[in-house]
């Protein structure tokens, strides 16, 4: 079953929640409350709505969302901290009918493998990166990464980051769209259900963008993590609109 | 057959091209460039893609990439650049993707790096050492059928010598017989069947058809790893059979090796030779039988003695064993020194045998 979820539901909200992409193959995971499983159902949401489903390799790094390897029906390579870019770019060149795309995170890619991201955008790779910025190494318990924005309390910046010791937080999507080789870069959200609709438009325009040929594209999605920012479950959206989302800006960067 | 004169690089190329390899990256570093140079000359016309790549580490994941991908693919470095790549390496050989890396080192100094590896885990990497730029034609060749058969990066070691020497060559394809199915690889129609593939060093596999998981999988890695080993010995060697002294040595220096002994044989000496073609995995049972009777087991290589480990484990006499070679480097840092050359090499063997 598809359900367009450019507008309003028509079904009652119960029957959409209980909605999963066949792609879907089990039960995530994660924390409650984590925004990465959201990030993950419009992402196979969209490859389902574009019809590539059969024409799709996924490359994921490692994060919390690595163990979605597990419960995507797609064909993934899981690879190397940080190298997913690098990695994409040997599948899609030997394979350029085929839609490629990597799942990373934060730590994964502003942190490991911010060199392999930049790279493939300033070639103009063909492929979709999409990046999970939650600002910490969820994964690893919560410790400081290249995103995490001003003040905020990790295991690693136990008073909040303070750019006299630890400098500031990197914006990726803002590097990727500096590069010419971009053709997409957009930032969402998905700490509301009108950031989710938006998110889902961006990776359906990022896919688009690859499947035209058009050259890089990403989408940077900012994703909840109350586990790694120490928050209450229920407050992770708000905190997530008063924090990431102030420093960082959501919208599109580059449409070509 | 017709010759062609080429240097060890175009040569390398050509034979990696007829092998049919269709990706290739590299990132300069000397004496590798010349082989990639080559490659991005070649490569297109053959319907492949040679990248210059921004990094080692980028060069090596693309190159996993697009084996993962299914196309028979290659890159190549030397020493700090392997270094770079090793986390890949390794990763590559327990997630079970087939590639070639040519380790166009600067001298012998990368033997321990080239066979016990810097990556991560239990993993093994096949590695040819060819003597001369015909050889590293074939081995070349052989390496992609190796890849392939055995599911795993597999390595040539060569050297300065190796890479830029001109020789004339015949680059015709090599038929190593038949290969197991890519059943395996990814090629993007997996999706919504409930059957999508999954290439992965923890082989959990998926949700609705679950994967033996790290235990079960590396386990099995280690007993193909086993398997290897004992199948794939290779070596070379002549006159053991009454030599009361055996050298070994490996790669460019054994060709200088087997010059110098076979004229110490023409003078009477009871001398023979024993060269380790695959250096992982070490032909030792061979070389054990090869040094049965022999008073010194000399080894010679173009490093503080690294080898000689291998050789000290599987010789018949392990107190038979000498060390006559050593570090010598030429001035520039980027090939060797005075000790390979042939006087120099007669004057070492002279010297530590009894
Ligand atoms: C080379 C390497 N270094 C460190 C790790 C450990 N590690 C695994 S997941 C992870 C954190 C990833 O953070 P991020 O990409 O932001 O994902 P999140 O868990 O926050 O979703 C780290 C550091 C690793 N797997 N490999
Ligand atoms: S630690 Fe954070 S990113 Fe990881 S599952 Fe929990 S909430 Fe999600
Ligand atoms: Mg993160």
């Amino acid at each position: 079953m598809i359900i367009d979820t450019s507008g309003p539901p028509v079904l009652p909200a119960k029957q959409v929640a209980d909605f999963k992409p066949s792609l879907l193959l089990g039960e995530h995971s994660l924390c409650p409350g984590c925004g990465e499983p959201v990030a993950l159902r419009i992402l196979l949401e969209v490859l389902q709505e574009l019809d590539i489903v059969q024409r799709t390799i996924g490359v994921v790094g490692h994060g919390c969302y690595g163990s979605f390897v597990r419960i995507m029906d797609v064909d993934v390579l899981q690879c190397l901290h940080g190298r997913a870019p690098a990695c994409a770019t040997g599948i899609k060149r030997v394979r350029p009918g085929v839609a490629v795309f990597t799942l990373q995170g934060d730590g994964d890619m502003a942190n490991e493998g911010l060199q392999e991201v930049l790279h493939a955008a300033a070639r103009g790779e063909n492929i979709t990166c999409v990046m999970l910025n939650n600002g910490v190494f969820g994964d690893t318990g919560g410790q400081q990464t290249a995103t995490t924005v001003l003040g905020q309390r990790t295991k690693t910046s136990i008073d909040g980051r303070d750019p006299e010791l630890h400098g500031y937080p990197i914006p990726v999507a803002d590097l990727v769209a500096s590069l010419r080789g971009s053709a997409y870069v957009a930032r969402g959200a998905v700490s509301t259900a009108a950031g989710v609709l938006q998110a889902k438009r961006m990776l359906r325009k990022a896919f688009q963008t690859q499947l035209d040929g058009a050259g890089f594209s990403l989408v940077e999605i900012l994703t909840m993590c109350p586990t790694g920012w120490f928050v209450p479950t229920a407050e992770g959206p708000t905190y997530q609109q008063g924090t990431m989302e102030q420093t960082y800006g959501i919208g599109e960067l580059v449409t070509r | 057959m017709s010759l062609e004169l080429l240097d060890g690089g175009a040569a390398m190329a050509e034979a990696a091209i007829a092998a049919g390899c269709r990706f290739f990256t590299g990132y300069p570093m000397s004496p590798f460039t010349g082989l990639l140079e080559e490659m991005s000359r070649r490569l297109p016309a053959a319907g492949g893609v040679c990248l210059n790549a921004e990094s080692e580490i980028e060069g090596v994941n693309m190159t996993l990439g697009a084996a993962a991908a299914g196309a028979r693919a290659a890159t190549g470095s030397c020493g700090q650049g392997i270094a770079l790549m090793q986390e890949a390496i390794a990763e590559a050989a327990l997630n079970e993707t087939p590639f070639v890396v040519f380790n166009l080192a600067r001298n012998q100094q990368d033997y321990f790096q080239a066979t016990r590896g810097g990556g991560w885990g239990d993993y093994r990497t096949i590695t040819l050492a060819p003597k001369d730029v015909p050889e590293a034609v074939e081995h070349t060749q052989l390496l992609f059928h190796l890849a392939d058969k055995h599911r795993a990066p597999v390595m040539l070691y060569g050297d300065p010598l190796l890479a830029q020497t001109r020789v004339g060559v015949d680059v015709q394809p090599r038929d190593f017989g038949p290969l197991p199915a890519k059943d395996w690889v990814l090629d993007g129609t997996g999706g919504g069947t409930g059957r999508s593939r999954q290439i992965w060093t923890w082989a959990m596999g998926k949700a609705n058809d679950p994967g033996p998981g790290p235990d079960g999988h590396w386990r099995a890695i280690a007993d193909k790893f086993d398997r290897i080993a004992a199948e794939e010995q290779r070596h070379e060697e002549s006159m053991v059979d009454d030599a009361e002294t055996v050298v070994v040595a490996f790669g460019t220096a054994a060709k200088f090796v087997e010059h110098v002994v076979a004229g110490l044989r023409a003078e009477g000496h009871r001398i023979g030779w024993f060269r380790p073609v695959t250096l992982w995995p070490f032909p030792g049972a061979a070389l054990r039988r090869a040094t049965t009777g022999a008073r010194n087991v000399l080894v010679f290589e173009l490093n503080a003695g690294q080898m000689l480990d291998d050789v000290r484990i599987h010789a018949a006499d392990r107190d038979a064993v000498r060390f006559v070679g050593g570090v010598s480097i030429a001035e520039s840092g980027l090939s060797y020194g005075p000790l390979l050359d042939a006087p120099a090499i007669r004057e070492r063997i002279l010297g530590g045998a009894t």
